[in-house]
């Protein structure tokens, strides 16, 4: 039987949630053993090659293509999880929904004691995409089948998720892995 | 933006990430000859503005948020900060000793995740080999003892991290005036154990970019590269600090702009250009104006700015570095890989130092004095100098901020690479995915925190898409 498939993107996170990831340290190798790795970060693929199991999705949504990103992972997989606090409430990024995005823009490209800005430019290009008023959590655009709460989830928490779902069997995890900061 | 309605343009997208989407945008002419050649980064997210009213001890666990990739860069430069807001002039020797092995630790693990994840694939199979073992799990079935060591030198910084952070990714350990924990003898031997191991295999990842460097200087000497001033922290003596010091910045030949500059001062030598076309700003050093006085910082940088490096193993690469330029400032865009596993092999050296030291097991962990309303914090990150200046009003909110990481400025200089590499390689060629890594290769030569991301993991994400004038593509390619 073909292995089943893992999709990840970070969206407006930071990556530290791949980071996380990352810090299964060498038991990577043996996930490699379980499943394949379809579009991700960890390999080459860019658009997505069948269907996936499982996919993770860290950040929320701040612009168009983010928007764009996520509705592709919602038609190619059977499970979307939210991991980390971007991808379930918005985050540290969603601390700009109280404020108005031009006031944002204003302190970096205006304000700021260091801009140079002759000409008043703000960035805005063709090659730019589009800012959405605020930040939005992930399941505000699509369904989301599981949230995985933390900055960042840590490393067992994720392995001990995809090591359950993998098998099959209820996720049961101990106290330490859902206390946070 | 193209108005001339002759030329091509080829997008490649996304090149990777910084907490978003970076992109590079190439304009051919008729004869595929390029015009112009540019790095986007697409995203903004508005730190500066909507951690205004925050009091200030949030600070630095919450703008590591930043960046998860090297939080504790972020975390330590605001802590810096906040330790002159809170007038600690001078930290106990148990808390600057304590964040300085937080900082080698998170050099360490950032150093060796983008040389053995990143950008060994590009030395091992060569920049246009198939991208369908072009990334880290190929490396992990060709070399898997390489792939492991690099697996294991990460989770030894990550570890040194959480002893001293609390935790591996966003801690809490740094608090302005001090720390707030110690390190206990039971971590302190832990970490022990591993610490000949991983100076061994430092070495061995040194000699590796070193003979690579040496091998194929002539074909890395020209890639991507240009003269450039240089800027980094220097500590008094002119030794290399990675932590603490002030600003030093040198032009190509090595003659010095400005020394031994107090970084509370950065905003009369630093200033940052808007450009309509990317949400990265454009440093430049004021005295030369933005057409001259844009530079260089992270490893490359550091290893032209230092007079020496206070540790044995390194100073000695050092001297081997920088006789490859007859001592002058090394400019070559590919010596990044060298001088970054120099500091590696540094970084190491400091952390052995620092586990025989028994301040680390202290009990004075915080100070403070005068209270002040403006405090800036600069560190060198693993990508370069990090600024983070902040006021804070009488309720203890902070009321402005402003932060140049360290990515922005090196923005200008992969402009230059991307540039130059285009014209150099993409110029009258048909355009192929692995002409295009050539772009990603020197990129990923900066380690940008716009690669660390999707990059973090060895891969490039790629769409290409050739467009005529009218916006027809005549060509897309992927890569998988």
């Amino acid at each position: 039987m073909a292995k089943p498939k893992i999709a990840t993107t970070s969206l407006a996170g930071c990556f530290g949630c791949h980071m996380s990831i990352l810090d299964i340290d060498d038991r990577i190798l043996k996930l490699i053993e379980l499943v394949d790795f379809d579009k991700s970060p960890i390999d080459d693929i860019k658009e997505f090659s069948g269907r996936c199991a499982v996919g993770i999705i860290e950040g929320g949504c701040c612009n168009e293509e983010n928007v764009h990103v996520l509705q592709e992972f919602r038609k190619h997989c059977d499970i979307l999880i939210a991991c980390g606090d971007c991808a379930t409430m918005g985050g540290i990024p969603a601390m700009r929904n109280n404020i108005p995005l031009k006031e944002c823009i204003d302190e970096a490209y205006r304000n700021s004691p260091t801009v140079y800005n002759p000409k008043n430019i703000t960035p805005n290009d063709k090659e730019l995409p589009l800012l959405l008023n605020r930040v939005y959590p992930c399941h505000e655009i699509v369904k989301i089948d599981y949230f995985m709460p933390g900055c960042p989830p840590s490393a067992d928490t994720i392995w001990q998720t995809l090591i359950a779902l993998l098998n099959n069997k209820p996720l049961e995890l101990p106290y330490e892995l859902i206390k946070y900061d | 933006m193209s108005t001339d309605k002759n030329l091509k343009r080829i997008i490649i997208e996304p090149v990777t990430r910084v907490e978003g989407h970076g992109k590079v945008s190439i304009l051919l002419d008729e004869k595929n000859k390029v015009k112009q050649a540019r790095l986007h980064i697409v995203e903004f997210r508005g730190f500066e503005r909507f951690i205004q009213g925050r009091p200030y001890w949030e600070v630095p666990v919450l703008v590591q948020r930043l960046c998860g990739i090297c939080p504790v860069s972020h975390h330590l430069a605001a802590a810096k900060a906040m330790d002159v807001i809170v007038g600690a002039d001078k930290l106990t020797p148990t808390a600057e000793k304590m964040r300085r092995l937080m900082h080698y630790g998170q050099m360490f693990q950032s150093h060796a995740l983008h040389f053995f994840h990143l950008c060994s694939p590009d030395i091992l199979f060569g920049f246009e080999s198939d991208p369908a073992i072009r990334n880290i799990i190929g490396v992990a079935r060709k070399y898997p003892a390489l792939a492991v060591q690099g697996v294991m030198m990460r989770k030894y910084g990550q570890e040194i991290i959480k002893v001293t952070a609390g935790k591996k990714i966003h801690g809490t350990g740094a608090i302005p005036g001090g720390i707030n924990k110690n390190l206990s003898v039971a971590e302190r031997d832990t970490l022990m154990k591993d610490v000949k191991q991983m100076m061994d295999w430092s070495l061995g990842a040194l000699k590796i970019a070193k003979d690579y460097t040496v091998e194929n200087l002539k074909t890395l000497a020209p890639f991507g590269s240009f003269d450039s001033n240089h800027l980094s922290l220097i500590r008094k003596d002119g030794a290399m600090d990675l932590y603490h010091g002030n600003l030093r910045a040198i032009d190509a030949q090595g003659d010095k702009i400005f020394d031994h500059v107090d970084y509370q001062k950065y905003y009369e030598y630093i200033a940052e250009e808007v450009r309509s076309w990317s949400y990265m700003k454009f440093p430049f050093i004021k005295q030369l104006g933005p057409e001259n006085g844009w530079y260089r910082v992270g490893p490359l940088a550091r290893l032209n700015t230092a007079d020496f490096i206070d540790t044995p193993e390194a100073e000695k690469a050092r001297k081997e570095f920088m006789a490859v330029t007859n001592n002058k400032p090394n400019n070559l865009t590919m010596a990044y890989h060298w001088a970054r596993m120099i500091e590696l092999v540094h970084s190491m050296e400091k952390i052995k130092e620092l586990l025989h030291d028994k301040d680390l097991q202290g009990r004075d962990l915080v100070t403070k004095g005068k209270r002040r309303d403006e405090g800036v914090g600069l560190i060198e990150a693993p990508r370069g100098t990090l600024f983070h200046h902040y006021k804070v009003n009488k309720n203890d909110q902070i009321e402005m901020a402003n932060l140049i990481v360290s990515t922005t400025n090196n923005n200008e200089p992969m402009n230059r690479a991307v540039q130059k590499v285009a014209e150099d390689k993409l110029s009258g060629h048909k355009i192929t995915e692995g002409l295009l890594n050539n772009i990603e290769v020197a990129i990923r030569a900066y380690d940008p925190c716009l690669s660390c991301a999707t990059h973090a993991m060895g891969r490039m994400p790629l769409v290409v898409e050739l467009f005529d004038a009218r916006g027809i593509i005549l060509d897309k390619k992927e890569k998988r």
